[in-house]
């Protein structure tokens, strides 16, 4: 067995706003992966024509009328008739299906009917939001949680261990939209110490030329500092929410793999010989879960890139998540299939990067 | 019998009989979980909340439907302990019958997801082959879909009630308990005491169902009893984007997201059911810590 | 992009140094609107029948008439035709258009613009067609009936309806007049410029189009050469808000100038807040409760009777509505022609308790869908108690709008709560939809008309005074035959009017001359200032 799947998953569960903590499925996944690549490939190519065609099913069931949405409250039954038409509902099922994946091969994701744009164009807008966010929420996720966790393995027991382990507890019960809405309150409303709801202070608003898609990014690039500290001043309170439920399961897990290293022989030779507590952990212990552990932040980046619809609700944050919600619920079909596609996409890469990772560095595997 | 020579009997190195053993190990169990004081605490929260839940009509100081519109959004006070709601409703009468909508939710979920993923994860692993194939496939589409959004479409699908969002929630829960059945129904599949019922001439599905099911079953509790606080959350996530229980149904998201409007001035009305839906969660977490260290010792115990 | 690069420019000079924490307030120059702008799904003015959108076409188009901002209550100006003369028989008008205006492009605005946008209206025939082709235009006859010479454009109408009908559909966005030049430099297969105009801009309004990211922000910049003069604020920036505590919270910090969607208890505490002004503005919607006729207990008189004093009038507008809306129990809202405001009902459980009684009905029970709107849910829920009282049971689900109308236009909602907007600023344009209903059969499918919609079998009598109303050449004569359609009206019909909506508006107190369009027509904004 690996070590990745010796470690029970601390305090978990599986909430939608947080990262999936017992990924015990995808490890078994990329483990069954490892086989052969073509067959990987393969199976992922059908995982994602399966995610399409769960996706276009539920479109055409739910009885949310795409055609209204278009012609609106007014439309008398001939124009109602004449959009449906225009909108190719009146094929099969299966020719609507086939056109679809056909036109998706050569890059045509087809046009929203919420926003009257191309998909591609409107997921290039708002994917950058949601990966800006979901990456800054990693990033306070790993520079907190993987010490935190390092320090309560090495002191088991001792008062660090408790506090990270009431801190993980706490994350994992917090409803994220009333803890969201709970700082906004605070730090925006009353204390003033962070941007409100949004992306930018408006006058910033189209302000820095557009590169990535991501401000913070962006901003450095055209060197305009001023809208830098502006966009960070908005991102900081979600991503912080987004980052402290991240933060909950890195410490959880590093905290398991850190154990489990630290009660192994190597480490108890290591002790014998007199080297140094410092040394034995952080030279020895860590540097052996750091493959596992890349593998869990890999993961946790990617149920932060799914799952991060309500935080971008309440933040009114421009991002995937809640431009597939708003799509589902008026019905547009091509906008829910688009984002579906990315992230299917992300999930396939996250753990595509994670096996390849897993392979390349890790000798036991070879 | 006196009380300790009970629990000399339940600690008895040599057990007499299989029940004397089962119930040993059992005891052991609860002893190993009472030491945890924080998996107690979560115990006794739940207990609790259960008992609210029985005795919601007669504990709920007003009907939780009763408006007053007159005195509505008023902070809390002796009369109304956590305030009124911006129907003049009392917010702990709603709180407290919404424990019922909170457990009914919680219940089937944890009992549907569990059942789907346990059938399908160990037909696939003991099958194999195709059978295999196909049913993992369909497990990956299902991980791959992000959560929340599938139970949306599901809940819009089937239109919003709290049925259709138990139902959904179920739907999206199921995929990472069929992978943990599936991997244990390998680990179990050609071990010895499955060839030799095998060779008795047991038939394929009595050996799915009374030798490998009940194998897989403690490790998938551990499971469930992890996952209860995130399906609290996510039924919460759906009632405060409106798709679960109707109004004038007390579910403790629902009225968050009936709170949320007027946060800034009336915080109490956001604020006493998230505090409950928070209170809950974590005793679930704290009771699904204790069990693990109790039933699956491979675990992290600390 | 040069626009955008430099007023960039500008406002880095200005800000050089600064941090953002410093803008205490929005450049002078610069109106930020926080509004829910996600319902904009096209801007072709042919197309856009939603309100966000109707906004920014208000303002980046001009029509022959238009309504003044300082004066609404003047009804129709002269605006792109300077004058107009109605023939004898009344069944033709022509325009003289007004010299020297220019659209955005350069090009000069001629008859023939006006003219050819009508007709294309007319032949694309989306939704807001028929505010036109009531006049019986069609896309055959169009070129005959809606004809440009020199200066002048002359409309021939089938019928001699009342002038000001006419005029009054003509301030709608859909006779917004577009640059033909450019709209047919962009066609595509024939589409009259439809695909190009959804997400552009072709007018000669106070503002151009400078930016529209959808759910995000609609960025308008001063047009320079507008023939009534530039307006003063030289960009107006309207950012997609959804919750009424971030508007609030944005405004309180000073980080926008106007909050459109604050909620009646935002509202109480920002009044009370420093530098923050509320203006109160009636608008055209009509909150009502539609009795659908196909539901066998609805249908019998005395439930409707009954329902009508099962609303708690008062308490509502008094508490979650407070402020946002008014009582109103007819179909023509406050600020139109003929609006009736006698009030017949009050809310008395024993009084509808007692029509139940006498019917003989006991109780029953009653399945319906709400649209998930604060309000609206709400409103819902205090009927629910209410008719709980008098053994009737209300189950409400909570469903997009989307799904509501869905059920609606296929007559599927028994009880019926939301709102109504005018179309046009003329009262026909409410009495056409819930006081007619001409074919009562599911086949006749009439899904735009209020009163199929729930299955109400308008009297004769009242279809032929709906009709009358609208060829009545005297205005005040007409005014009173509104007034008698609604008086039936509220006697007998199962759509019943509630509530009229009041738009609070609240902005920082140095904007001066804000209209959100009244209860007639869309917001403007070019004669919005901000003072010190």
């Amino acid at each position: 067995m690996s070590a990745t799947d010796t470690t029970g998953a601390g305090g978990t569960s599986s909430g939608a706003n947080r990262p999936d903590p017992d990924p015990t499925g995808r490890r078994a996944l990329r483990r069954r992966r490892a086989r052969s690549v073509a067959g990987t490939l393969l199976s992922l190519a059908l995982t994602l024509v399966g995610l399409l065609l769960v996706t276009f099913i539920i479109g055409r069931v739910m009885p949310i009328d795409p055609v209204l949405k278009v012609v609106g409250d007014r439309a008398t039954q001939a124009q109602y008739d004449a959009a449906y038409v225009a909108m190719g509902l009146d094929r099969p099922l299966v020719v609507q299906f086939v056109t679809y994946i056909g036109d998706v091969l050569t890059g045509d994701f087809g046009r929203s009917i919420s926003t009257g744009q191309p998909v591609a164009q409107d997921i290039a807008r708002v994917f950058p939001a949601t990966v800006e966010l979901a990456t800054l929420g990693t990033l306070i996720g790993v520079l907190i949680g993987v010490p935190l966790g390092v320090i309560a393995a090495a002191r088991r027991g001792g008062i660090i261990d408790q506090v990270a382990r009431v801190v993980a507890l706490v994350g994992y019960s917090m409803p994220i939209f009333w803890l969201g809405l709970m700082g906004l309150l605070i730090f925006y409303g009353m204390l003033g110490w962070v941007g409100g709801p949004g992306r930018q202070g408006i006058i910033y608003d189209g302000m820095v030329p557009d590169v990535t898609g991501m401000i913070l990014v962006d901003s450095l690039l055209a060197g305009d500092w001023a809208a830098f500290q502006d966009a960070f001043s908005h991102i900081i309170l979600p991503a912080s929410l987004l980052g402290y439920y991240s933060l909950a399961y890195i410490s959880r897990m590093t905290r398991s793999f850190m154990l489990e290293q630290l009660s192994a022989e190597y480490v108890i030779t290591a002790r014998v010989k007199g080297m140094s507590e410092g040394a034995v952990i952080w030279r020895h212990a860590f540097r052996n879960i750091a493959i596992p552990l890349v593998t869990v932040i890999a993961l946790s980046f990617g149920s932060l890139l799914e799952g991060s619809v309500l935080t971008e609700i309440i933040f009114s944050w421009p991002g995937l998540g809640s431009y597939i919600t708003r799509a589902l619920l008026s019905g547009d079909m091509n906008a829910v299939l688009g984002g579906t596609v990315v992230i299917g996409v992300c999930f396939v890469v996250l753990n595509l990067f994670s096996d390849i990772l897993y392979r390349v560095l890790d000798p036991r595997s070879k | 019998m006196s009380a300790v020579s009970r629990r000399d009997w339940l600690l008895s190195d040599a057990p007499r009989t299989r029940c004397q053993a089962r119930l040993g190990a059992l005891y052991q169990g609860w002893l190993t979980f009472r030491a945890n004081r924080l998996a107690m605490l979560g115990l006794v929260i739940l207990i609790l909340l259960i008992g609210m839940a029985i005795l919601a009509p007669w504990i709920a100081p007003q009907s939780p439907f009763a408006q007053d519109l007159a005195n509505r959004l008023q902070p809390p006070s002796a009369a109304h302990w956590l305030g009124t709601d911006a129907l003049g409703r009392d917010i702990l009468s709603r709180l407290i019958h919404g424990s019922r909508i909170t457990l009914f939710i919680v219940g089937t979920v944890a009992l549907i997801a569990p059942v789907i993923g346990l059938f399908i994860g160990t037909v696939a692993g003991f099958a194999g082959g195709w059978v295999d194939q196909v049913l993992m496939r369909i497990t990956d589409i299902f991980l791959a879909f992000p959560k929340l959004i599938l139970a949306l479409a599901f809940v819009a699908a089937l239109g919003p009630s709290i049925g259709n969002a138990v139902l959904a929630l179920a739907l999206t829960a199921w995929p990472p308990y069929a992978r943990l059945a599936r991997a244990e129904t390998l680990t179990i599949r050609n071990a010895d005491f499955i060839a030799a019922a095998r060779l008795q001439g047991a038939g394929r599905l009595r050996l799915l169902v009374r030798h490998i099911w009940p194998l897989c079953v403690s490790s998938l509790i551990v499971r469930v009893a992890l996952d209860m606080a995130g399906i609290i959350l996510s039924a919460a996530g759906l009632g405060f984007l409106g798709l679960g229980a109707q109004p004038p149904m007390p579910e403790w998201g629902a009225m968050i997201s009936d709170g949320r409007a007027y946060i800034l001035d009336f915080w109490w009305v956001a604020a006493m059911p998230g505090i409950a839906i928070f209170t809950v969660s974590m005793a679930f977490n704290l009771l699904g810590d204790g069990l693990r260290d109790v039933l699956d010792p491979k675990g992290d115990k600390s | 992009m040069t626009i955008r690069l430099t007023t960039r420019a500008l406002l880095l000079a200005s800000a050089l140094g600064l941090a953002p924490a410093a803008w205490a307030e929005t450049p002078a120059d610069t109106l930020v609107v926080a509004h829910t702008i996600d319902d904009i799904i096209s801007l072709d003015p042919a197309q856009s029948f939603e309100f966000a959108g109707n906004d920014v076409n208000n303002n980046t188009y001009d029509r022959l008439v238009d309504f003044d901002p300082l004066n609404p209550e003047a009804g129709f100006q002269p605006s792109l035709a300077e004058s107009w003369e109605v023939s004898e028989d009344g069944t033709s008008i022509t325009f003289t258009l007004r010299d020297g205006v220019t659209f955005h492009s350069g090009n000069p605005v001629r008859a023939e613009d006006a003219a050819w946008s009508l007709q294309r209206a007319v032949k694309l025939d989306k939704t807001p067609a028929f505010i036109l082709t009531q006049f019986g235009f069609t896309a055959d006859n169009v070129e005959e009936m809606i004809t440009a010479d020199g200066n002048q454009l002359t409309l021939t109408l089938d019928k001699p309806y009342a002038p000001s009908f006419v005029l009054n559909s003509l301030t709608g966005n859909i006779a917004s007049v577009v640059d033909k030049e450019t709209v047919l430099a962009n066609e595509q297969d024939g589409d009259l410029g439809n695909g190009w105009l959804s997400t552009n801009e072709a007018g000669s309004g106070a503002y151009e189009l400078a930016a529209w990211r959808p759910n995000e922000q609609v960025q308008l910049t001063a047009f320079e050469d507008y023939w009534q003069g530039a307006p003063e604020m030289k960009r107006v920036i309207v950012r997609n808000v959804a919750e009424s505590s971030a508007q609030r919270l944005l405004l309180e910090q000073g980080d926008i100038d106007v909050a459109r969607n604050l909620t009646p208890t935002d509202v109480d505490s920002i009044s009370a807040a420093e530098g923050v002004k509320i203006e109160d503005e009636p608008r055209g919607r009509i909150l009502y409760m539609g009795l659908n006729q196909k539901d066998e207990l609805l249908s019998n008189p005395a439930v409707i009777e009954a329902m009508k004093h099962l609303v708690d009038y008062e308490g509502i507008t008094g508490s979650f509505l407070k402020g946002q809306f008014v009582t109103h129990q007819s179909f023509l809202p406050l600020g139109y022609l003929g609006v009736l405001e006698e009030q017949p009902w009050t809310y008395d459980v024993e009084k509808a308790r007692q029509i139940l009684t006498d019917a003989g009905i006991d109780g029953g029970t009653i399945t319906t869908r709400v649209r998930d709107l604060r309000e609206y849910v709400d409103v819902a829920q205090a009927l629910q108690a209410s008719m709980a009282q008098v053994g009737l049971t209300l189950n409400i689900e909570q469903m997009t709008g989307a799904q509501v109308l869905d059920a609606y236009r296929a007559r599927e909602v028994p009880i019926f709560l939301g709102e109504w907007g005018p179309d046009y600023s003329d009262p026909n344009t409410n009495a056409a939809t819930f006081a007619y209903n001409p074919d009562n059969s599911d086949e006749a499918n009439a899904v735009g008309l209020l009163a199929w919609r729930n299955a109400y079998a308008v009297p004769e009598e009242m279809n032929e005074a709906t009709v009358a109303a609208t060829l009545e050449q005297d205005t005040e004569k007409r005014a009173q035959m509104y007034k008698d359609i609604q008086r039936q009206y509220q006697a007998e019909a199962p759509i019943v009017p509630l509530f009229q909506r009041i738009e609070q508006v609240a902005m920082r107190d140095n904007v001066q001359d804000w209209w959100s369009g009244g209860a007639v027509t869309s917001v403007i904004y070019r004669q919005v200032t901000k003072g010190e």
